[in-house]
């Protein structure tokens, strides 16, 4: 495997919401062709990290990098996919308008989406497995579907780097295996992917760098060395696997 | 029936007021389908009382009290704008806190004039008899205006009310984009007011959207249908309002009304009666495969 240079990274990050800090002297970084998976309780601030490192948010102190340049808002090359739950979701939109809306920035606001854009979301749509619901409404959908209709509007954009809110979370396993396909075909193309989740043996078996936070960064690294019950106790506050589980589906 | 419809058209000021009245009805229409989809009904409703003291400024000072309200609702929804990113305060607080606050400083002011009843009465409910050569170009041109405008930004229009976090994601100011359409919603609504009063004006843009979304699932024919039921309700209430000396917001509004209650009842695949019915022949024949929903995958 080659080895990147990082492609996003910050140093010595800290949020604030309120006066209170959502995040504290954060430093990590996360490179092209690897899946990293940010592991955390429920309020460890990993949404925070994520929307930093996609520039959504400017950190209280400290700083966040794209390609060794600072971020100092969004950026065309870094594609966001939102938690399922930051969506309205009865929304009046079918699939194909949602999935276009990902060409928003590319677009000119002057003329229609051409054909070959229609077709551009139809293939992204097939590559998930729902281009046959193109025309449905997305509040007829399943939360798995909606989670790859989310992938197919972030398909949209060649970006260098996907940033993914809990992508598991309430998906079935087909689902899960899918997304796994696609996060490892793109990673094999360059794509520097970084998702959120809670699910241990989903980021043991799926991601080659994870990093456990909670407030803080606990531990980062393989998969295989930072599950450690010390680790993990950390971080979500009590034994709540089996770490010899955990460790068969690690590599 | 022919000289029924045509008697008042002989009428100049019965003129300016239906071309009034079907402009304000589209636009109106078109906004309101963004307004009930981000569950903004409030705002409008405060937005339409908030306007108020610069109806009665311009009034005293002379000049176009559409363009003073115009004034008014954008400081205003600048203000609620500003008072809301204090983190203690939740946005609809602080639209009650400004609306009631400004409603009340007309109210003042306005008693300090000669006429104060009537004058009010007409910014309550409306009044047909009212709409000069300049209001109607007036209103043209907020249409062009906020038209055009919900045309050329309609995908961000569109991603900032469904996908917020993902909009912001993809570079768009959410701020500039609520500003801007505060700022349209606040235009619709001046122009509404002369025409159908303050009380009723949340109707002009909350019912016929509330009815076009009954009927259809698509946003691009949502704008169109409102807007269309918007014009159609205040053509029809004009009527009313010239024959049966009702104010013209109230019969505008309970004919939209009405159109919305005939279309909650009656409308295809939503409408309540059809959901029963099939709801019915469902249970007493559930072998039988009623394929009524088109818009619905196939599972
Ligand atoms: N917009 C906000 N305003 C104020 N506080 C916030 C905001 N967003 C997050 N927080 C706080 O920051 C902390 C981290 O939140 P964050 O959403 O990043 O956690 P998370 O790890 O994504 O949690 P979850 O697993 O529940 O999604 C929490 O304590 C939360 O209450
Ligand atoms: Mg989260």
């Amino acid at each position: 495997m080659t080895v990147h240079p990082p492609m996003l990274a910050c140093t010595d990050l800290t949020v604030h919401y309120d006066n209170r800090s959502a995040l504290r002297s954060v430093n990590v970084a996360i490179r092209g062709g690897e899946v990293t998976a940010l592991l955390g309780p429920n309020g460890a601030g990993k949404s925070t990290l994520l929307k930093v490192l996609s520039g959504m948010i400017s950190p209280s102190h400290g700083s966040a990098t794209f390609e060794g340049a600072p971020l100092t808002g969004p950026h065309a090359s870094i594609t966001y996919v939102p938690q399922r739950s930051d969506v309205d979701w009865k929304f009046p939109i079918s699939v194909l308008e949602c999935t276009l809306l990902g060409l928003i920035r590319s677009r000119s606001r002057w003329a229609p989406f051409s054909r070959s854009d229609k077709e551009a979301a139809m293939a992204a749509l097939h590559n998930v497995g729902m281009d046959h619901l193109a025309h449905a409404q997305i509040d007829a959908l399943s939360g798995g579907q909606q989670q790859r209709v989310f992938l197919a509007r972030a398909l949209m954009n060649q970006g260098k780097a996907l940033l993914l809110d809990e992508p598991f979370t309430g998906v079935d396993v087909p689902t899960q295996e899918m997304l796994v396909a696609i996060l490892g075909r793109l990673k094999d193309s360059g794509t520097a992917i970084v998702y959120a989740t809670h699910d241990l043996a989903q980021a043991a078996q799926t991601a080659d760098h994870a990093i456990l936070i909670n407030g803080e960064v606990i531990a980062d690294g393989p998969p295989s060395f930072v599950f450690t019950e010390d680790n993990l106790a950390k971080t979500f506050g009590g034994a709540i696997v089996s770490i010899e589980s955990l460790r068969a589906v690690a590599r | 029936m022919i000289n029924w419809l045509t008697e008042p058209w002989q009428f100049t000021f019965m003129q300016h007021a239906f071309l009034a009245i079907l402009l304000v009805g589209v636009i109106a229409g078109a906004i309101g389908v963004f307004v009930i989809l981000r569950g903004l009904s409030f705002l409008g409703d405060a937005l339409s009382h908030a306007v108020f003291p610069g109806v009665v400024i311009t009034f005293i000072l002379g000049g176009n009290v559409v363009i003073g309200a115009m004034i008014a609702a954008i400081i205003i929804s600048i203000l609620i704008g500003a008072v809301s990113q204090s983190d203690r305060i939740k946005n609809d607080t602080a639209i009650g806190v400004l609306f009631a606050g400004s409603f009340a400083l007309g109210v003042a002011l306005m008693s300090l004039q000669s006429g104060y009843v009537r004058d009010l009465n007409s910014f309550l409910f409306g009044s047909i008899l009212g709409v000069s050569r300049s209001d109607l170009w007036l209103t043209g041109a907020v249409g062009v205006i906020v038209l055009g405008l919900i045309l050329i930004f309609r995908r961000e229009i569109t991603l900032i009310s469904f996908d917020r976090v993902f909009a912001r994601s993809a570079g768009l100011n959410l701020w500039l984009y609520d500003q801007l359409f505060l700022v349209l919603l606040a235009m619709a609504i001046v122009i509404s007011l002369q025409m159908v009063g303050n009380v009723l004006v949340l109707a002009m843009l909350v019912t016929p959207a509330a009815t076009a979304r009954l009927l259809t699932d698509s946003l691009r024919r949502m704008v169109v249908l409102s807007s269309c039921i918007g014009a159609i309700s205040g053509l029809i209430g004009l009527y009313i309002s010239y024959y049966q000396g009702v104010p013209s917001g109230a019969a505008i509004v309970l004919t939209a009304t009405v159109i919305f209650g005939l279309t909650f009842l009656f409308a295809p695949r939503t409408g309540a009666i059809f959901t029963r019915v099939r709801y019915r022949m469902h249970r007493d024949h559930p072998e039988d495969d009623l394929d009524v929903l088109p818009d619905q995958p196939a599972s």
